[in-house]
């Protein structure tokens, strides 16, 4: 099983122990996962994502169980070379920022991009949010991904494929259930951010959704790697046999 | 996925911030959460529940400003639930400041039933006069002071008078006799503004509950209190819970730190004899 939702670097708004490579390879090897798809997280406030691509290769090059997930951002300049480029160089998954490039739900190089991700094979990852809107700096005004911008993703072609990362139980329910049955297979979600018992969302979902819809993600290493496995853990009895999607079958083969 | 060995460890585990609902709190599926609390407890092996009952949790009258009459039935149908579960379930009387006479009342009519705490909700702000008599029945009955609170409070929020670690502090250093527990330290807000706001105060014990999991937040909270300060809880997410006792556990804390936070902190500040099946903490 390998982790959707890693990153390596700073933070812009706290201060996040040791955000290296050689630390997370230690952490998946800890919870017993087999790699991660790993962004680079100053790119969501960065305007120009190339930099922090570079970096994040670099980074990662000595790690084989590491893969990029470099940002693409479709309103750049030859974002279509980059995405060419990205994948030459081994990206496991393309991520995107549409809240803090201000992008609404219906815009059309979002979409070209999701297109343009399917047609190569690749994954697009969308993030929900970093942390929770309670504690965010008065300077962190993106806000959280709506359910329309993926609805509206997911509807742009069938050879798309969209992992969402840090959804709730509202937002995945919003989506999920404006979607037709073919475009629903199009979006996968971790489970990092739905609430466990005794609300019991993650197995409310599990039962209505189904657990193929569901992949692995961290969020390291901004929040504690044990909460996913956690929620896992403790589902009622009869769901201990819940097959999740290994998000290592989403991905090109490097 | 339920197991002979508890997710949580085997020994004692006293979660000192959980909640129950009841018929008059305005869901149906009332009784599905309070047996999925036990349920997911046994499976971390929580050995005590320590909760309450917020009023109607805002079916007929807001969660954290409840009407006398709704505070009097949450706290029946607390007692009734711990009555009816003495082995895993204490509770904390809950009583809203602003109706001073029932409050008081109130405080004492749980005592006489069993209570082993107070909680505060965020009905008036921690540092208010209004509940200078409720913690000084408080420290009468020695019942330590379980108080909603917000993480660094920047700004309004609605449907609460959200109180921080300042003004807890204030509070606390008015009644030094009195033990209080600063709700969810992963529970909103911003932790890191409160740990060296209630440094100093010694009387102030934050529990880790929450739906936060921030990386650092425990190491922080260690570094700035140290164990013998700190207090496992879940409030409203147990998997948070159990992901913050295997992370304390990947931090390497020694075996003393370790059970001071899952119970020996809990078995101090509570009257002597609340935790029968938790041990001694002098052991």
């Amino acid at each position: 099983m390998i982790d959707v939702a890693a990153y390596i670097g700073p933070y812009p708004f706290r201060h996040l122990p040791h955000p290296d490579p050689d630390v997370l390879v230690r952490v998946l090897a800890r919870e017993g996962l087999s790699g991660a798809w790993v962004g680079y997280l100053p790119s969501a406030w960065q305007r120009d994502p190339a930099p922090g691509n570079a970096a994040l290769f670099a980074a990662l090059a000595p790690h084989p169980t590491l893969r990029a997930a470099p940002v693409i951002r479709p309103d750049w300049p030859a974002w279509e070379r980059s995405l060419h480029d990205a994948v030459a160089l081994g990206a496991a998954a393309i991520r995107a920022y549409p809240m803090h490039w201000g992008m609404g739900a219906d815009n059309s190089s979002m979409r070209a991009l999701a297109l343009a991700c399917g047609e190569i094979g690749i994954p697009l990852v969308l993030t929900v949010r970093f942390e929770d809107l309670r504690q965010r700096s008065p300077l962190d005004v993106a806000g959280d991904l709506t359910a329309a911008h993926v609805r509206a993703l997911a509807r742009a072609g069938a050879s798309v494929r969209i992992v969402v990362t840090g959804a709730g139980r509202e937002m995945l329910e919003e989506t999920h259930w404006g979607l037709t049955p073919a475009e629903q297979e199009r979006v996968h979600w971790d489970f990092a951010w739905i609430w466990g018992p005794p609300e019991d969302h993650f197995a409310h979902l599990l039962r209505t959704i189904g657990a193929a819809r569901f992949v692995y993600g961290t969020h390291w290493p901004l929040r504690l790697t044990q909460n996913p496995r956690a929620n896992l853990d403790l589902l009622p009895t009869e769901m201990n046999e819940v097959i999740l999607t290994d998000a290592a079958t989403l991905s090109p083969v490097r | 996925m339920t197991s002979s060995a508890p997710l949580g460890g085997n020994t004692p585990l006293i979660d000192a911030h959980a909640h129950f609902y009841h018929e008059h709190a305005g869901r149906t599926d009332w009784a599905r959460v309070n047996a999925a609390r036990i349920r997911a407890g046994d499976a971390m092996g929580v050995t005590y529940h320590v909760a309450s009952v917020l009023g109607s949790y805002g079916h007929t009258s807001p969660t954290y400003f409840p009407s006398p009459g709704d505070v009097s039935r949450g706290n029946d149908a607390m007692v009734a639930i711990a009555t009816a579960d003495t082995q895993r379930v204490r509770w904390y009387v809950t009583v809203n400041p602003n109706h001073t006479s029932h409050a008081l009342k109130e405080i004492e009519h749980g005592v006489a039933r069993g209570a082993i705490g107070l909680k505060l909700l965020a009905s008036r702000r921690a540092d208010d006069p209004l509940l200078d008599p409720i913690c000084e029945s408080a420290a009468a009955y020695r019942l330590p002071v379980l108080h909603h609170i917000w993480q660094h409070r920047t700004r309004e929020w609605p449907n609460q008078e959200i109180s921080d670690g300042r003004d807890l502090v204030r509070l606390a250093d008015r009644h030094p006799d009195v033990s209080f527990i600063l709700a969810h330290l992963g529970g909103g807000g911003d932790w890191a503004h409160t740990l060296p706001a209630v440094r100093d105060t010694r009387n102030v014990y934050p529990d880790l509950s929450g739906s936060g999991v921030d990386r650092g937040m425990l190491d922080a909270a260690l570094e700035a209190l140290g164990a013998q300060r700190l207090l496992w809880a879940c409030d409203l997410t147990m998997e948070t819970g159990l992901a913050k006792l295997r992370a304390l556990e990947v931090i390497g804390l020694s075996a003393d730190d370790m059970a001071d936070i899952r119970w020996r902190n809990a078995v101090r500040l509570f009257h002597e004899g609340a935790f029968p099946n938790a041990g001694s903490a002098t052991t």
